[in-house]
């Protein structure tokens, strides 16, 4: 330890235009390698815009690089006809909704009261809780359940069984063990509040940064969820966005009635044309919540969220 | 904690009362919980039985080893087995990378370029797998996507990344790392945030380069965090998500993107085969569950960070 520290003394004092020269190579490393990842990660969601308002031919003819061409908004009035994209918006955004207003009930109180060193057998209870994070029935003995209970094909599957979240309550727990101070509950006692209205009135308006984030990642889960949909929904007034998504982009079913001839060829540029609008519009909304909770982030919510 | 000198019993009676309100609160979670992960847990048992859907899962008989001998013996033993393999290896292999940019974000003095940095590195995450592989349909398309343009203005022909066993595997990892590094970044930028500054300045009076801080206080600073994430990927490395999986499979590259996940899905629920798809997912499951504790024994023992 001594020896290195004396070697880098006598280095600096030696050579200081070295260190100061290695740092400058860092540094252009640095910028040059983040612009690149820049250019990587952006481009090829700026030409899904930039697509989108483009002639299909010139799309696929290799004409759009850097501005659209052929400008047009065909792919987006296309999108306006067909039904069933807007029935699943709609029921996307009544189960993100509800599935996040759930969500966020279950997983806070939970993790509120594992909070509390106080709470009689609290270390079995969160056992009882992460055990579930690394075993699980399977796939079919969960199918079986929810059929029993008489839920599959109904709203209620959408948004309550996989409401509980043993990360959430982990990552919540962690936050109201290091930010909500003990002698509160102390004080709050004495005024004579119980458990339930100082959870209510006390911690919950101190804890904005965790009902934030973890509302975030609900939200975004239950919006981009395609699998829940895949397996417990057969009747298409339920589908989701995402579902319905997957068949535009993936399995190309199309609800276009397709004719012959020329009609064809314009229903199928067309279809391709609307699946770049898709995109945009189903993915633009869910991105707009971040910046309102990205401040957030910034708080350290994370740091021990996945420790203890 | 500091509750004063009271009798026993007045204490007993207020543990209880107070202990009330917060078994309230955690009542949702743990029934929920009891009912959709641990009722289903028992429902396991079908994987040794011959489940007929009108006799149920008590009464149908039992079938020992069965399904598991079918398992393996049949051809797809060997196929999922190693397609799982190689993808969780190989997504194992990208591990370092989120950390490496945590790294990066760390040294931006820039704080404008670092947010706008930060910002567009979160973003690609918002996207639903739904839409990600609709994009890579999309802009890898050999014939009319951006990737087969970039190509033909090169003269040369594009390689069909979505059809061709064998660049299935390396689509799926690094299209995730294109997704996911920045936000799985967030957690060591959290980390490093934690910092003493104290460290950074004493380095700084000893000479030490910023490469040497990067290499002698930033890494080790992280390497807790790295230990937990890890020993939780190697607990479900046999685990590979389904969804997307599923989502890039088709019949040009279904050799190598049959995996354990999808295998279970098509035999148990759309061949409707149960006993012999739970079998097969318990399989999964308890070498999952084994490895976990195999790793997390290694963990304690070589660096002291453990999950329990």
């Amino acid at each position: 330890m001594m020896e290195t520290r004396n070697a880098a003394v006598a280095a600096k004092t030696a050579g200081g235009v070295n260190t100061r020269s290695s740092d400058a190579v860092l540094e252009a490393v640095l910028y040059g390698l983040a612009v690149l990842m820049l250019v990587v990660l952006m481009y090829p969601l700026y030409f899904i815009v930039i697509a989108s308002f483009s002639n299909p031919s010139s799309v696929a003819g290799g004409k759009v690089w850097l501005w659209p061409s052929g400008f047009t908004l065909d792919g987006y009035k296309e999108l306006l006809k067909h039904a069933n994209i807007w029935i699943g918006y709609r029921n996307t955004i009544l189960y993100t909704a509800a599935g996040t207003a759930i969500g966020l009930a279950v997983n806070l109180s939970a993790a509120y009261a594992l909070s509390r060193r106080d709470l009689p057998g609290r270390k079995l209870l969160s056992l009882y809780f992460i055990f579930t994070m690394f075993f699980s029935g399977g796939l079919i003995p969960i199918f079986l359940t929810v059929r029993d209970f008489h839920m599959y094909n109904t709203f209620l599957v959408m948004v309550l069984p996989f409401s509980v979240s043993a990360y959430n309550i982990i990552v919540a727990r962690t936050f109201f063990q290091t930010s909500i101070p003990g002698d509160l509950w102390e004080a709050a006692q004495i005024d004579g509040c119980g458990n339930l209205r100082y959870f209510a009135q006390v911690v919950l308006p101190l804890s904005k940064a965790i009902v934030a984030v973890l509302g975030l990642w609900i939200a975004v889960g239950y919006w981009n969820s395609y699998f829940n949909a895949l397996i417990y929904l057969k009747n298409p007034d339920l589908y989701p966005l995402q579902l319905i998504l997957r068949n535009i982009l993936i399995t190309n079913q199309m609800q276009s009635g397709m004719g012959s001839g020329e009609a064809a060829q314009i229903a199928l540029r067309l279809a391709s044309l609307m699946r770049y609008s898709v995109i945009i519009v189903s993915t633009v909304p869910i991105m707009l919540l971040y910046p309102f909770v990205q401040k957030y982030f910034n708080q350290g919510v994370m740091i021990g969220a996945v420790k203890e | 904690m500091a509750s004063g000198q009271a009798g026993t019993t007045g204490r007993t009676v207020r543990q209880i009362r107070r202990g009330a309100g917060l078994y309230v609160l955690l009542l949702p979670a743990f029934i929920l919980t009891l009912l959709f992960a641990y009722k289903p847990m028992y429902g396991v048992v079908i994987a040794f039985k011959d489940y007929s859907p009108a006799l149920g899962i008590m009464d149908s008989p039992w079938a020992g080893f069965k399904y598991f001998e079918k398992f393996f013996q049949s051809y797809q033993f060997d196929n999922t087995i190693r397609n799982t393999l190689v993808i969780s290896l190989y997504s194992m292999a990208t591990f370092p990378i989120p950390i490496a940019l945590a790294l990066m974000v760390n040294q931006m003095r820039a704080n404008r370029f670092r947010r706008f940095f930060q910002t567009v590195t979160y973003m690609p995450h918002f996207i639903s797998t739904v839409v990600m592989v609709g994009l890579m349909l999309i802009l890898f398309s050999p014939s009319t996507g951006l990737l087969g343009n970039l190509y033909a203005l090169f003269g040369a022909e594009p390689p069909d990344l979505m059809g061709s066993p064998g660049l299935f595997t390396s689509v799926y990892v690094w299209s995730d790392v294109w997704q996911h590094a920045g936000w799985d970044s967030i957690i060591y930028i959290a980390a490093l945030s934690a910092v003493d500054p104290s460290l950074y300045e004493a380095a700084t009076v000893d000479g030490a380069s910023r490469w040497q801080k990067i290499r002698f206080i930033d890494i080790p600073m992280l390497l807790p965090t790295a230990v937990t994430l890890l020993i939780l990927r190697v607990g479900g490395l046999l685990g590979v998500g389904f969804e997307k999986v599923y989502l890039m499979q088709n019949d040009l590259n279904l050799t190598s993107s049959e995996i354990l996940s999808t295998y279970v899905y098509k035999i148990g629920l759309l061949s409707s085969q149960y006993s012999f798809s739970s079998a097969i997912n318990l399989f999964n499951t308890v070498i999952n569950f084994a490895l976990l504790i195999i790793v997390n024994q290694i963990a304690k023992k070589t660096s002291s960070n453990s999950l329990w």
